[in-house]
C-alpha cells in the first residue's frame, strides 16, 4: 500500500523534468500524497521518486512522465530501481545533509519530527560563551573556502559590547560549478536557519541577513516560507526580542562572495571589498560589528550543539574536522553533491564515489577560480585544508570537477582566468591589469601565437598579482594558471614549442581530416556543414572550417576527426 | 509590493529596486535610471555605475525568448563553448546581444546548477541538457516555428 510519494524537486531534478513527473503522477492518482522533497546528491539519476510504503520505502531513478512508467513504479515492480554506486555508501558520511532529500523542506513539522530545534532549544539553555566555546572545542572552519576557525570568529563577535549587532549568512555561492550551498538552502533552509539562530544567541547578534544569489530563486523562496514558518513559531525570540531575519538578493558579481565587498552591496552599493582592518566583526554593515558566515559553515552548527563540540571533533582529521560537502562533476560516471568525512583522499571521492573510469583521469580542479588542479599522481593525497594547500589548491567551497586525459589544461587555466578578468572588480590595478594581460597571454598560446617568453611571464606576474591585490578575488586568481604551471609545464612547451594541443582542444592548433578509407560517402558532413567546407568528394577545407564539431558529431562511421594542424 | 518612494528612503534597497525594474521590464531603461536616482536622491551616475557592476542588470532589452548558455566549468570541460558557437552561428548574435527581431537574445551565464546535465542551455528558465549540434537546432527551430503558427 502507498503511503507517501516523494519527488526530488531541487533545481537539477526541475531540470531533469521532475515537475512534468510530478504532474503526471498526480494526474494520474489525484488523491495521492504528494511531497516535494529536496536533494539527495544523485543528479546523474535525476528525475528521482521515492515511494513510502507500510513495508518500506522505493527509490526510482530516471523517471519518465510517461503512464506506463509511472504505473510499473507505483505497482512497486523492479523497474528502474535506484541503486547506489558500488562504493558511495561506505565513503560518504551524510551527516550535514542526512535530512536532505528526506523531508519536504518547507515543513517546520517534519523537521521538528526529525530533531530540527532540538540544538536551539539546547543551546538557549546553555550560557552563550559556553557555546562559543562548544564551537572552538568541535575545531570547525570557515567552510566558505578560507578555513577560518569559527569558534574564534564566533568570541570576536560575542567580545563586542555594542548595542547591535549583524550576523550575515554568505551564500553568494558564485563559483562556477558549485552547489552546495544551492542544495542546502533549497532542501535544508531549516537548519541553516537554526544555526543561525543559535550563532545570534551566542555572539548577541539582534540582526540577521542571508546574501544569497538571485540566481537561486528556489533556495530563496524556501529561506522565505522557513523565515516565516520559524516566526511563527517564535523560535526568532533570543536575548529577549524578536530577531528580524532578511534575505536580500546579490546581482551577480563573484567578488561579493569576499567579506567587505559583500557588506557594501548589503548597504545597495557597488561591491567592491576595502582595506582590512578594521575586520567586520569591528566595523561591519553600516558600521555595527558583523560577522559573516557561510551556507555550509552555519548548517553545521545544530550538529555541533546537539552532539557536542567533543564528539564532533572526532569526526575528520585533528586540523581538518567534520565532514565537507562537494558537487561532484566533469568526466566521471556519478556527478552530484557528495558529502565526505575530511581527510579522504582525493582519489577515493573520484573513484570510488565518482565512479570515473580508471586511467582515464589526467587532474581535478579544486576550488574553482580560487583553486587550482591536482594530477593524479597526487589523488592520494588526503582532503584537508593544509594538504591541499601544500599542493597549490585550495579546500575552496567544495566544486569538484574531474578533469579527463582528453582535456587541454592550458584551455582550461585559460577559462578560469576569463572568468575571473571578468569578475574583477577593477580597484587594484594588478588585479585588474595584470589578470587582463595574463589572460591575453594564454590566449596568445592557446591560439598557436605564444612564446616561451610568454610562459614565463605567466609564472612572474601571477606571482605579482597575487602580491599586489587586495582581497581573495586577486590574490587567488593566479592560481588556476600557476597550478597547471607547477605540473602541466610539458602542455604549455607542447603549444609553444610544436604548436601541439594533445587533447585536440585548441581549435587554432587542430584540423579536421576526413579518413576517405574509412567515409561511406553517405554526405551527412555534408549536409550538417554550417559552412559547406566539405566538398562533394569528401575534402575538408580547413581554410573555411569553423572546428564546430558538426560532421563530427554526425558521422556514421567515426571516419572524421580533430588532427594536429598541418605547418603551412 | 512597497514602491520607490518608499524603498527609496533606504539607501540599502537600491539593488532590490533595480531588480525590481529589471523583473518587470526585463532590462534597465533610462527612464528607470532616471526615476530610481529621484526617488533614492542619488545622481544618475551613482546609479549607474551601481547598475554596470552587477551582471544580473541589463541595459538593452533581451529577446522575447532568453537564451542563457551554461558557463560554469562542468558545462565548459563537456563544450559549452562549441554551444555558443553554434547559437552565434545558426542566429547570428554573440553573447550579451538581441536578435533584430527582438526574439531570442543570449547570454553566457555561471552555473545554472544542472552540471549532471552538461551541457546545457536555458530558454526562458525551461533546461535543455545533454545538447548536441543537432539537439540545439531542433529546439531553436522549434521555437522559430512555434512563433510563426502563432502568427498566423
Amino acid at each position: 500500500m502507498v503511503k507517501r510519494i516523494k519527488v526530488g524537486m531541487a533545481s537539477c531534478g526541475i531540470a531533469a523534468g521532475a515537475g512534468e513527473v510530478k504532474d503526471k503522477i498526480l494526474e494520474m492518482n489525484p488523491d495521492a500524497e504528494v511531497v516535494e522533497v529536496g536533494c539527495i546528491g544523485h543528479c546523474h539519476a535525476e528525475p528521482l521518486v521515492e515511494i513510502e510504503t507500510e513495508e518500506g520505502s522505493y527509490l526510482y531513478q530516471e523517471v519518465e512522465p510517461e503512464v506506463e512508467f509511472i504505473d510499473k513504479i507505483l505497482n512497486l515492480e523492479d523497474y528502474s530501481r535506484f541503486v547506489s554506486p558500488a562504493n558511495r555508501e561506505s565513503k560518504e558520511k551524510l551527516y550535514v545533509t542526512e535530512l536532505a532529500g528526506k523531508i519536504n523542506p518547507v515543513s517546520i513539522e517534519e523537521y521538528e519530527d526529525n530533531g530540527g530545534y532540538f540544538a536551539l532549544k539546547k543551546a538557549l539553555e546553555m550560557e552563550p560563551d559556553q557555546i562559543v566555546e562548544e564551537v572552538k572545542t568541535s575545531g570547525l572552519r570557515g567552510r566558505g573556502g578560507g578555513g577560518f576557525p569559527t569558534g574564534l570568529k564566533w568570541s570576536f563577535l560575542a567580545g563586542k559590547d555594542d548595542k547591535d549587532k549583524v550576523l550575515i549568512c554568505n551564500a553568494d555561492e558564485g563559483d562556477p560549478g558549485a552547489f552546495m550551498d544551492r542544495s542546502t538552502m533549497e532542501s535544508l533552509p531549516h537548519q541553516l536557519l537554526e544555526g543561525m539562530l543559535i550563532g545570534a544567541y551566542a555572539t548577541g547578534a539582534n540582526r540577521m541577513f542571508i546574501y544569497c544569489r538571485a540566481e537561486y530563486p528556489l533556495a530563496v523562496k524556501n529561506l522565505n516560507i522557513a523565515i516565516k514558518q520559524l516566526e511563527e513559531a517564535g523560535y526568532n525570540y533570543i536575548n529577549g526580542a524578536d530577531i528580524k531575519i532578511t534575505v536580500k538578493e546579490g546581482a551577480g558579481a563573484f567578488v561579493c562572495g569576499e567579506e567587505t565587498a559583500l557588506i557594501h552591496s548589503l548597504e545597495g552599493k557597488r561591491g567592491t571589498p576595502r582595506f582590512r582592518p578594521p575586520y567586520p566583526t569591528d566595523y561591519g554593515y553600516k558600521g555595527r560589528p558583523s560577522m559573516i558566515n557561510n551556507v555550509e559553515t552555519l548548517a553545521n552548527i545544530p550538529l555541533i550543539i546537539r552532539d557536542g563540540g567533543e564528539k564532533y571533533s572526532q569526526i575528520g582529521t585533528e586540523n581538518s574536522t567534520g565532514t565537507k560537502l562537494f558537487a561532484l562533476a566533469g568526466d566521471l560516471e556519478y556527478s552530484g553533491l557528495v558529502e565526505v568525512p575530511m581527510g579522504i583522499t582525493i582519489g577515493e571521492v573520484v573513484y570510488d564515489i565518482g565512479g570515473a573510469e580508471d586511467g582515464t583521469v589526467k587532474a581535478v580542479q579544486i576550488g574553482g577560480p580560487s583553486g587550482g588542479c591536482i594530477p593524479e599522481e597526487h589523488f592520494d593525497t588526503p582532503i584537508d585544508y593544509d594538504s591541499l594547500t601544500e599542493l597549490g589548491a585550495i579546500m575552496g567551497s567544495g566544486g569538484l570537477i574531474v578533469i579527463s586525459k582528453g582535456r587541454c589544461m592550458v584551455e582550461t587555466a585559460r577559462y578560469f582566468l576569463e572568468f575571473t578578468t571578468k569578475e574583477s572588480c577593477g580597484k587594484c590595478t594588478f588585479c585588474r591589469i595584470g589578470t587582463k594581460r595574463m589572460l591575453e597571454t594564454l590566449e596568445r598560446i592557446t591560439g598557436g601565437e605564444g612564446s616561451h617568453e610568454d610562459v614565463q611571464l605567466l609564472g612572474e606576474l601571477g606571482k605579482k598579482i597575487i602580491k599586489g591585490s587586495l582581497c581573495g578575488l586577486g590574490q587567488t586568481a593566479p592560481k588556476p594558471v600557476l597550478s597547471t604551471l607547477n605540473f602541466f609545464e610539458n602542455e604549455y612547451l607542447a603549444h609553444v614549442d610544436e604548436g601541439y594541443c594533445a587533447a585536440m582542444e585548441c581549435k587554432a592548433l587542430v584540423d579536421v581530416y576526413l579518413d576517405q578509407e574509412t567515409c561511406i560517402e553517405c554526405g551527412q558532413c555534408i549536409k550538417v556543414c554550417p559552412v559547406d567546407a566539405i566538398s562533394d568528394d569528401f575534402v575538408v577545407d580547413n581554410g573555411i572550417c569553423t572546428r564546430c564539431n558538426s560532421c563530427i558529431e554526425v558521422c556514421p562511421v567515426d571516419a572524421i576527426s580533430r588532427v594536429k594542424r598541418e605547418e603551412e | 509590493m512597497p514602491d520607490l518612494k518608499d524603498l527609496g528612503k533606504n539607501k540599502s534597497n537600491l539593488i532590490k529596486a533595480l531588480q525590481k525594474r529589471q523583473e518587470a521590464e526585463g532590462y534597465i531603461s533610462d527612464r528607470d535610471i532616471k526615476e530610481i536616482s529621484d526617488a533614492f536622491s542619488m545622481a544618475p551616475v551613482e546609479v549607474e555605475g551601481v547598475v554596470s557592476f552587477y551582471t544580473q542588470f541589463k541595459r538593452i532589452a533581451p529577446g522575447k525568448y532568453k537564451i542563457s548558455v551554461c558557463d560554469g566549468t562542468a558545462c565548459h570541460i563537456k563544450g559549452s563553448s562549441l554551444v555558443l558557437n553554434w547559437i552565434t552561428d545558426e542566429l547570428g548574435i554573440e553573447d550579451g546581444e538581441t536578435d533584430e527581431d527582438g526574439f531570442f537574445s543570449m547570454d553566457a551565464v555561471a552555473c545554472l546548477g544542472c552540471c549532471s546535465l552538461a551541457p546545457v542551455i536555458s530558454i526562458n528558465g525551461k533546461v535543455y541538457g545533454n545538447l548536441t549540434r543537432k539537439k540545439l537546432l531542433k529546439i531553436l527551430n522549434d521555437y522559430q516555428q512555434k512563433e510563426e503558427a502563432d502568427n498566423g
